[in-house]
């Protein structure tokens, strides 16, 4: 037996090879023989292509001019993207309308941004106005046909604006679509049990692109010829319900993830059905499964461009036709690299606010 | 632990009655003929083996569980398939899980105040005030703010029993409500149980806590296998089990 002096032993600092810079370097990139070679030999294909890269891209690239001409050829040529920019981003749509689409943009972007910046007021309201309103105003802006405004065929959209439209409306309907699908596959119900598995596994099962060719192709020859349903329309409903399949898989991942008890905590307190899932369990479950749902989001965003095969003129396929253009011949890796660069873009602030949402629900559970 | 009340009359007021109550997991005959009557005001402690049903029976009570044969009557509201029924129970009857089962994405405060709105349809500036004096109750009113994830298992359980008052049951099933809690925290988990029933509340306490049993219970029932073995009132089941299961089962745990 023995009784130990209990003095208090002061906070003494950890040991300086732990921390600052060489502790840094020590643990992560250092920590081993086998991670200081793979260290040693990643840095050495950096430093091999960083600098390659830089130089066509940026030091020798041409950027200024009109015609393949003004391009020296030594770095890229970003003139052929800057000559046809407005046709990328635009498609056919006349050019005296361009104001019309860059109106309705900057409308969802700011809805959004409202929706999406912390500590903005009255977001049920934005949220009201986002949800219904802004698609009938959407709706006459693109279109027309109303105040005014004359109308624009969907065949002449195009470009960046075709590919952003299929996108947002593509997410917005997807995911609700997706939770009441994925809460209809785990209901007790028969009914709702099986259409909800039917749909899904359909929509799963076959390929987008056959998904979009029979929007296309098949379906004008079974529905009576006096019905003509828009081809765009008829793509961005094929795209919703194949993503929404997609998307009630992964909700209903996050569903499974929720332990019994928080069922039975709200049962017990009296909630109903609905409730139980509005309250309780889906915002559990939606935060579980934000990579998922983000990831399925991204797919969507670059499914877009397989519009292509129903002769719809999304971003990558307006860039593509422009490399077919007899006085821009062998600028494709320019224009890949342009259409590469914008979807990164768009696809990489998903990923990053999406790990801001984690963050901010992330309540010590 | 603050110090019995004087025996009390029990009231006549029947609240919870079961006749002949029988209940299957599958091909498991988990319940095996219950009758049991709880009068108003009743503190009754149900003990017995892992396995032996004691959740089971509770938790048919707000019909978490479903019975097969028999009835189950509560504030005179028969048990069955009719929804309309069992909501009415649950909002009668409060509950507190051995694991707790707060809604770790709300607040405590949120937690408490989540079904006064949503079930009982009351404003929220009213349900808010209600729940702090609950909340104030079990004297954690100071983490109204806080996360369930940031409290300690004793906070976190004595939430849930703020959570389950704010919604004025007239009954409160208890399901091992300290089983999951480290030994230091167990008492002030305790201490408000006995608060409760020293104020007049109908409690149905699933627990192996003896010493709260005997502080507080009006009666102990013993199950073992599915069934009522064992009913007394404390000091006498303590002292002088009658079966010779009962007294297998206090050798084990005392």
């Amino acid at each position: 037996m023995a009784v130990y002096a209990h003095s208090p032993h002061a906070d003494l600092p950890p040991p300086k090879s732990t921390v600052g810079v060489v502790g840094w370097l020590k643990k992560n990139l250092f920590s081993t023989p086998v991670n200081s070679a793979l260290t040693i030999v990643a840095l050495t294909f950096l430093c091999w292509t960083i600098p390659r890269l830089i130089e066509w891209a940026l030091i020798n690239a041409d950027w200024l001019g009109t015609t393949r001409e003004d391009c020296s050829r030594e770095g890229a040529c970003w003139v052929f993207v800057a000559v046809r920019i407005k046709q990328f981003l635009f498609g056919f749509y006349p050019g005296s309308e361009y104001w019309r689409v860059v109106l309705s943009f900057s409308l969802v972007g700011f809805l959004v941004a409202w929706l999406l910046i912390e500590k903005t007021p009255r977001k049920g309201f934005v949220a009201f106005l986002t949800i219904f309103v802004y698609p009938v105003i959407a709706y006459i802006l693109f279109y027309g046909g109303a105040f005014g405004l004359p109308v624009v065929e969907t065949h002449r959209w195009g470009g960046l604006m075709l590919t952003l439209i299929l996108a947002t409306i593509g997410m917005f309907c997807a995911l609700p679509i997706g939770i009441i699908l994925a809460l209809g596959r785990r209901s007790s119900m028969p009914i709702a049990k099986s259409v909800s598995i039917v749909f899904i596994e359909f929509w799963r099962g076959v390929p987008l692109i056959t998904v979009l060719f029979m929007s296309s192709v098949m379906l004008p020859i079974f529905i009576p010829e006096e019905v003509n349903i828009d081809k765009l329309l008829r793509a961005i409903i094929g795209i919703i319900f194949f993503e929404s399949a997609y998307m009630a898989e992964v909700v209903r991942g996050g569903l499974q993830a929720i332990p019994r008890g928080q069922y039975e905590a709200a049962e017990a307190l009296g909630l109903s059905y609905w409730k139980t899932m509005l309250f309780i369990i889906l915002p559990q479950a939606l935060k579980l499964v934000i990579p998922g749902i983000v990831n399925t989001f991204n797919a969507l965003f670059m499914d877009t461009t397989l519009v292509l095969i129903i002769g719809l003129f999304d971003f990558l396929a307006v860039m593509q036709s422009a490399f077919a253009d007899p006085k821009w011949l062998g600028f494709s890796v320019e224009g890949y690299v342009f259409v590469a660069l914008i979807y990164w873009i768009a696809c990489f602030s998903m990923s990053r606010y999406s790990q801001y949402l984690e963050r901010k629900l992330h309540t010590g559970h | 632990m603050t110090e019995r009340q004087d025996a009390k009359q029990i009231s006549t007021e029947v609240m919870v009655e079961l006749r002949g109550v029988h209940k299957w997991y599958g091909d498991f005959h988990v319940l095996k003929d219950i009758n049991l009557k709880v009068f108003k005001g009743e503190r009754i402690i149900i003990c017995g083996p892992s396995g032996c049903g004691k959740s089971t029976l509770i938790r048919c009570m707000n019909r978490l569980e479903e019975h097969q044969r028999g009835d189950i009557i509560v504030n005179g509201v028969t048990l069955d398939n009719d929804l309309k029924g069992i909501d009415q129970v649950r909002r009668n009857i409060g509950m507190v899980f051995q694991q707790f089962n707060l809604f770790p994405h709300l607040t405590v405060l949120e937690n408490c105040c989540l079904a006064p709105i949503w079930v009982q349809k009351k404003p929220r500036r009213e349900a808010e005030a209600i729940a702090l004096k609950y909340l104030e109750r079990v004297q954690i009113a100071n983490q109204a703010a806080k996360f369930p994830g940031q409290l300690s298992g004793g906070q976190q359980q004595r939430v849930a029993i703020a959570r389950s008052l704010c919604m004025s049951p007239s009954i409160m099933l208890f399901d091992e409500p300290t089983s999951a809690l480290d030994p230091e925290m167990i008492k002030e988990v305790l201490d408000v149980m006995v608060d409760l029933a020293n104020e007049g509340m109908t409690m149905l306490c699933v627990t192996h806590e003896m010493g709260f049993a005997k502080t507080v219970a009006d009666r102990v029932l013993f199950m073992d296998a599915g069934e009522i073995i064992e009913e007394n009132e404390p000091h006498a089941f303590f002292d002088n089990p009658l079966s010779e299961r009962t007294k297998l089962f206090l050798s084990q745990i005392l």
